[in-house]
């Protein structure tokens, strides 16, 4: 099977209304692994995500994957920051995309089950989703993405808003995805998480990549003063 | 006053005595209305989703004209059906003019725009929670809209009701197209205006106690049936 990645930006600039959001940004994202985006807020992290998944439309530049756009869609998987549930039950959730992609309804029920005995909702497969706490939803969400197991997975900052323990659960589930060789995208506020995760990282500031390089170098001897101030915890702007 | 208990009175007696003339055009009603509630949401539910998913060109124009069209007036649609359906009229030659065919044509459309401006106003606010997630999974437009249809299921209903009590309630239009004709076209409300006509209002007034009877049950009915109020479905 020809493999999806690696993904090329070229020039991508995403603009709203007359506003620049993002870019001009050039990118490969190759390997494998789990690269961590960070930056303040309203640098450009979930435009930056959002276009390399083609949520977002390019004012300009182009995003391509190794493959045809059609192919490349179904290989992917996104996550929002806050998880959209659908007002279903947990079991119907979790296959949604399946029966999206005309799975036999008996396999897709097998791949849900298993998937929700996995993130601790065996129990909860006919509770209403809109029902679950917080950190279920995004166990949930996290879950329903991975389904079509995905080559490439990004997440847009999935344990904003979770306690430690539902953080520990989703970093461990992302772990194993990533050894059973998924390639994880991730957008982060938590330094610990980026830390605890990156094989490499991304720093965006005001709608540009102001620094990247992996994890070692970047968090352990960061070139650009911008970075270090922002990994030290002030105020970057 | 004693208008009104003579006519609970009359209401009563009617339905005890379960009149055969009542039941009849209790039935048609029901009929003609239930076939044109069927009808309409077939049409307005799908197109209503459609309007909310799909950005096009005239979109604005298309709900402003929508949403002016809920407030057609009956007997205005009973007149233009009545001109398309009369023998020099364009459709003529199919003989539906004074057939309970004709009113359910005259209701579905008048009911049709009501339904599909309140689709549309329920699925814009489920389209905007879903948009991400559903472009994300890359979903056709054809699952798209299935997902919101069944995901909105309960907000439609409010939608289809209102279209039935628009509908059951409606006495211009079928008057014109349907005639009133006794054991083909007359309905409760045509039945109401007859009697009233004629002076009889305990009559008049019995079968308009039975016809709020009637919408009210059918309400009731539909929410047990989908269990709208039970706790815990969202």
């Amino acid at each position: 099977m020809a493999g999806l990645l690696p993904l090329t930006l070229t020039d991508a600039v995403v603009r709203r209304n007359g506003k620049t959001l993002m870019g001009p940004v050039s990118l490969t994202l190759g390997g494998e692994g789990i690269t961590i985006i960070i930056g303040p807020n309203g640098s450009g992290k979930t435009t930056l995500l959002r276009a390399m998944h083609g949520l977002e439309r390019l004012s300009g530049g182009a995003a391509d994957w190794a493959l045809p756009a059609h192919e490349a869609n179904i290989r992917q998987a996104y996550v929002f920051q806050s998880p959209i549930v659908l007002r279903r039950t947990v079991l119907a959730n979790l296959r949604f995309p399946l029966d999206l992609l005309g799975t036999p309804r008996s396999v897709a029920n097998a791949a849900a089950v298993a998937w929700a005995q996995r993130i601790g909702l065996g129990r909860a497969l006919d509770t209403q989703a809109a029902r679950l706490s917080g950190g279920e939803r995004q166990k949930l969400a996290l879950a329903r993405a991975l389904i079509r197991e995905p080559e490439v997975l990004f997440l847009d900052e999935p344990s904003a808003n979770l306690d430690g323990r539902s953080t520990r659960e989703i970093e461990a589930l992302l772990q194993q995805c990533q050894a059973a060789g998924t390639r994880i995208i991730m957008a982060t506020h938590d330094m610990g998480q980026a830390r605890r995760l990156a094989a490499d990282a991304i720093f965006m500031l005001s709608g540009h990549i102001h620094e990247k390089g992996p994890a070692e170098a970047f968090f352990g001897a960061s070139r650009t003063p911008e970075l270090i101030a922002f990994l030290n915890g002030d105020i970057v702007e | 006053m004693n208008d009104i208990l003579a006519g609970l009175a009359a209401a009563l007696r009617l339905i005890v005595t379960l009149d055969a003339e009542l039941v009849e055009i209790s039935l048609r009603s029901l009929q003609v209305s239930l076939t044109a509630l069927l009808i309409a949401s077939t049409i307005a539910i799908p197109f209503g989703t459609l309007l909310a998913v799909q950005r096009f060109r005239f979109r604005r124009s298309v709900i402003a004209v929508l949403n002016a069209l809920m407030g057609l007036p009956p007997v205005v649609v009973g007149l233009i059906v009545y001109l398309m359906l009369s023998r020099s009229g364009p459709f003529g030659v199919l003989g539906l003019l004074f057939t309970p065919t004709a009113m359910i044509i005259a209701q579905v459309i008048i009911i049709s725009p009501l339904i599909a401006s309140i689709t549309h106003q329920a699925m814009r606010e489920l389209w905007a929670e879903y948009h991400d997630l559903l472009i994300s999974l890359h979903a056709t437009k054809r699952q798209r809209i299935a997902t919101l249809i069944w995901d909105g299921r309960r907000n439609l209903l409010t939608a289809a009701l209102a279209g039935f009590g628009r509908a059951i309630g409606e006495v211009g239009a079928i008057m014109i197209v349907g005639g009133n004709i006794d054991h083909a076209t007359r309905v409760l409300t045509t039945a109401i205006a007859l009697e009233t006509g004629k002076g009889d209002f305990a009559l008049a007034l019995g079968l308009g106690f039975v016809l709020i009877a009637l919408a009210l049950l059918i309400n009731l009915g539909i929410h047990a049936l989908s269990g709208t109020e039970r706790e815990g479905r969202w």
